[in-house]
């Protein structure tokens, strides 16, 4: 179990735990620079890079063209090069156009070089939907970046844990895929989650990439999600209390590395496993979760596990069709009643 | 711009090493593959990219440039990593997949990295653009010296990444040379087939950056254009953009028929090496015996670097795990 110190009562969105973050880390190590789409001046597109061209002038801070294989490859190149270059892939569903420059390069390079090359960069790209974008605005793709070796991959849920991971994706050596969901910004005309925008200590810290945190400990049902999903888990954690039950949600924060551990124990107490993800159905990190507890000798689950998850289709316009096959809090609550009754 | 004599013995010993190196990597390569070739037997498996007859765009280039600068290349690297002084040793050691090799033979003959000389290959068409873009700007945001040279073949610049990154680079007036190694063929398609404008140069010209055309795979001809194309970069003045009429005298890889190359095409190509040496010893840079000797030490050189590697070990297979991360 991790356990967080909230030395401050100063609460920030994750757009300015972001942005604070990244602004700490620049004005320490001048090898860190941030390249992308808007932002300069605007300061992006979802506020994440908020006041840093200000501070820190068209330098450090770049607008690029249009051109995500040219200025993602020229991370690489830049990391390979000495320095420690956070770039922006404004929606990640934009990845089909980079695509190469992110798992045949930024991926690789460490692994083809005998790991004396390292490319010490963060790729930071917003997720999710649920504001009637489409199809091509409103992915979150956890699975399929958390699939392709040789990225770390972090999904923060609040500021804390956002501010945390992003000081730590920037000291790492490693390519760190760093994924913010939209819905989590703090950004008002994206449908903000208040419980996203908590106390962020002022001064530098670290959240370790890889390990997992308990946001509610329980002991009839394991609730695992990530990003969005934790606050659906949570409202659903709350319904499930008025019943009697007794909910445990997890937190991942980290996809790659995948602390299957902390997932493991809370099932290993509970013996119901319950994944929740708004990315799609099959295929994904509800598979893979479901999976790391079904494989391990130790597993020990008096019901079937569940998952409720994006279905296998495009993500529809219509907020009616949109809405209907969100992941939220009652569909969550259906699936733990149907477990029992399946039990 | 003149070669001094030193530098055009430099250029043709680079190429002498770096055809003998091929001519030992084919045979090698062929062992285990007769009667029936299968890609994957023999002492060097997996698909092998031959660089002969595209010597000149190498030496052309390298002989301007130093360990410090940045080059990225293609998954026809041989020539270019023995032009940039890649580590001879590691790198045939790499080819053969063994512990010694520069990434312990994770990598293979496509995916070369020699930090100490800042290369790098990849065996995606356009992949070194982006990243020779990033070099560039990494030196220019830190006040270092130093260029990026990106080679590529002449396919590659009907790729978006290669638009991209001649943008970006002329946007930011990096320091950055791109060198299309034009062999007029995209494994079996030729340019005129696949190109719509005959020379790729004049693309320079929407990026508003200077187009050089080196004509008839000469090697001082490289020599001058890249010069020009280094300098520039250099003083700070941007970018550039040359291509150079090469000869892919070898298949796309090893194994390849080439049926699809119409007959005689390849004969009437001119060998560079022969032609150079003639020019050399007809100028008075080089003689007979000066010659004999230099080819002697360059096959000295590979068989060496062969013997360092066929004794190597292989790493143990679980070492397959390590890596990933640093």
């Amino acid at each position: 179990m991790t356990t967080v110190t909230k030395s401050a009562s100063r609460k920030l969105t994750i757009a300015r735990a972001m942005a604070e973050a990244t602004a700490q880390e620049m004005r320490v190590d001048p090898r860190v620079f941030v390249m992308g789409e808007d932002v300069g001046p605007l300061g992006g597109v979802f506020g994440n890079t908020r006041g840093l061209f200000d501070e820190f002038g068209p330098e450090r801070v770049r607008d690029t063209p249009i051109s995500e294989t040219a200025f993602i490859g020229a991370a690489v190149g830049a990391a390979s090069d000495g320095m420690r270059p956070i770039v922006e892939l404004m929606f990640v569903d934009f990845f089909g156009v980079c695509m190469d420059a992110i798992y045949n390069l930024m991926a690789k390079n460490t692994y083809f070089s005998g790991g004396k090359i390292p490319v010490p960069m963060v790729l930071m790209t917003s997720t999710g939907g649920g504001y009637s974008d489409a199809g091509q605005h409103s992915q979150c793709l956890y699975g399929t970046f958390a699939h392709l070796p040789g990225m770390k991959v972090v999904v923060p849920s609040n500021a804390y844990d956002a501010k945390g991971l992003m000081t730590a994706a920037i000291r790492d050596d490693n390519p760190v895929v760093f994924m913010y969901h939209k819905a989590l910004q703090g950004m008002g005309w994206l449908g903000t989650e208040k419980g996203a925008t908590v106390a962020v200590p002022e001064e530098a810290y670290t959240v370790e990439i890889g390990k997992a945190a308990v946001t509610r400990e329980g002991s009839d049902l394991t609730l695992v999600s990530l990003g969005a999903g934790v606050h659906h888990c949570l409202r659903a954690a709350q319904a499930l209390e008025a019943e009697g039950f007794s909910a445990e949600v997890i937190d991942l924060r980290s996809l790659v590395p995948l602390d299957r551990e902390t997932v493991r124990e809370s099932v290993a107490k509970t013996g119901r496993l319950v994944v929740v993800d708004e990315d799609y159905h099959s295929y994904g990190v509800s598979g893979e979760i479901i999976a790391s507890v079904a494989e391990h000798p130790g597993c020990r689950l008096r019901a079937a596990p569940k998952r409720v998850a994006y279905p296998d289709i495009p993500i529809p316009f219509a907020p009616t069709m949109e809405q209907w096959a969100l992941p939220n809090a009652d569909k969550i609550v259906a699936a733990f009643h149907q477990m029992l009754s399946e039990s | 711009m003149q070669p001094t004599a030193e530098q055009r013995r430099w250029m043709y010993r680079h190429m002498v090493l770096s055809r003998y190196l091929e001519e030992r990597i084919e045979a090698l390569y062929m062992e285990g593959k007769t009667p029936v070739f299968n890609m994957a037997k023999g002492p060097i498996p997996g698909e092998m990219h031959l660089s002969n007859g595209q010597e000149p765009c190498a030496v052309g280039v390298c002989a301007h440039l130093t360990a410090d600068d940045i080059v990225t290349a293609t998954h026809r690297p041989h020539h270019i990593a023995v032009a940039k002084g890649v580590d001879l040793d590691a790198m045939v050691a790499e080819i053969f997949g063994k512990a010694t090799g520069l990434s312990g033979g994770r990598g293979g003959h496509m995916h070369l990295f020699d930090g100490d000389v800042n290369f790098s290959c990849s065996g995606i068409i356009g992949e070194g653009l982006g990243p020779a873009v990033g070099a560039a700007l990494s030196r220019q945001m830190q006040g270092k010296p130093g260029v990026a040279v990106a080679f590529i073949g002449e396919g590659a610049a009907n790729q978006g990444a290669f638009h991209e990154a001649l943008n970006l680079a002329a946007v930011w007036k990096l320091p950055v040379v791109f060198v299309i190694e034009d062999n007029a063929w995209g494994i079996s398609v030729a340019k005129q087939a696949a190109t719509a404008v005959p020379r790729n140069d004049v693309r320079a010209a929407a990026y508003g950056m200077p187009g050089h055309h080196v004509a008839d795979n000469d090697v001082e001809g490289v020599y001058a254009a890249a010069g020009e194309a280094i300098a520039r970069a250099r003083e700070g003045l941007g970018p550039s953009l040359i291509e150079i009429e090469t000869s892919r005298l070898a298949g796309h890889f090893m194994g390849d028929g080439e049926d699809y190359r119409p007959k005689g095409e390849k004969e009437g190509l001119a060998d560079p090496i022969p032609r150079y040496r003639a020019a050399l010893l007809e100028a008075g840079v080089l003689d007979e015996a000066g010659d004999d000797a230099l080819v002697a030490e360059a096959h000295e050189r590979v068989e060496a670097a062969i013997r360092f590697a066929q004794q190597s070990d292989f790493l143990p297979p679980e070492a397959a795990l390590e890596t990933v991360f640093v």
